[in-house]
């Protein structure tokens, strides 16, 4: 499959309910041959250190009990097997925002293997040719 | 059951949340062979589009959908 119009994401929000959803989101465009650049600032990144990915990130406020719960109760594949999968099926990327990364102090090395590189902002709409999703 | 088929593999994946059903097709044709015969059964709603929509992008052929009690089966063909 050649892939078509690239989906770019920007990724924002730490918490487990929203990376769920952009994970869910990336296998999807993925296998329907879509190329998917993820940039990923501020929360997101902090969740994608090497040493944080698997930890209970919580979720979104609007959440509430109810709903952390439903989302636990259902058996869900965790975020970060979902953007592995997504790698392996289609052209997928995830780039750490360099701003985000000065604000954290860390380094490539800190983050997860999912994490391809270190971009720019520039660089990330440099390579965004449609509508960026920002979540 | 099919008659004209024989099923190489049998995915149950009834209780998978989606895209669960979908990504495990998606396995089940990456191992198999061209011909192969693969069947999923999911309870998930959006494999009834989902399933369908990704095969017609991906040139693999949709055989049969079932609706059995509370879930879909679904009969796939690898093609290439």
């Amino acid at each position: 499959m050649e892939p078509d119009n690239t989906v770019s994401l920007v990724l924002f929000s730490g918490t487990d309910d929203k990376l769920q959803a952009a994970a869910v989101l990336t296998v999807g465009a993925a296998v329907m041959g879509r190329k998917v650049n993820v940039f990923l600032q501020y929360w997101a990144l902090d969740a994608l250190r090497a040493d944080r990915v698997m930890k209970d990130h919580g979720v979104s406020p609007e959440a509430g009990e109810d709903g952390f719960r439903a989302m636990h109760d259902q058996g869900k594949t965790h975020w970060s097997e979902l953007f592995r999968q997504s790698k392996d099926l289609g052209e997928v990327r995830l780039f750490a925002c360099a701003d985000s990364m000065e604000m954290f102090h860390i380094t490539k090395d800190d983050l997860d293997p999912l994490v391809d590189g270190v971009w720019g902002v520039a660089s990330f709409f440099a390579e965004a040719d449609g509508p960026v999703t920002f979540i | 059951m099919t008659t004209a088929t024989q099923v190489a593999r049998s995915i149950d994946a009834r209780g998978m949340p989606c895209p669960g059903p979908l990504m495990s097709l998606i396995g089940a044709i990456r191992q198999g062979v061209v011909g192969d015969v693969i069947e999923v059964l999911s309870s998930d709603e959006g494999s009834k589009t989902d399933i369908p929509a990704w095969l017609k992008k991906s040139g693999h052929e949709l055989v049969e959908v079932t609706e059995e009690d509370g879930f879909a089966r679904f009969v796939v063909r690898k093609v290439r």
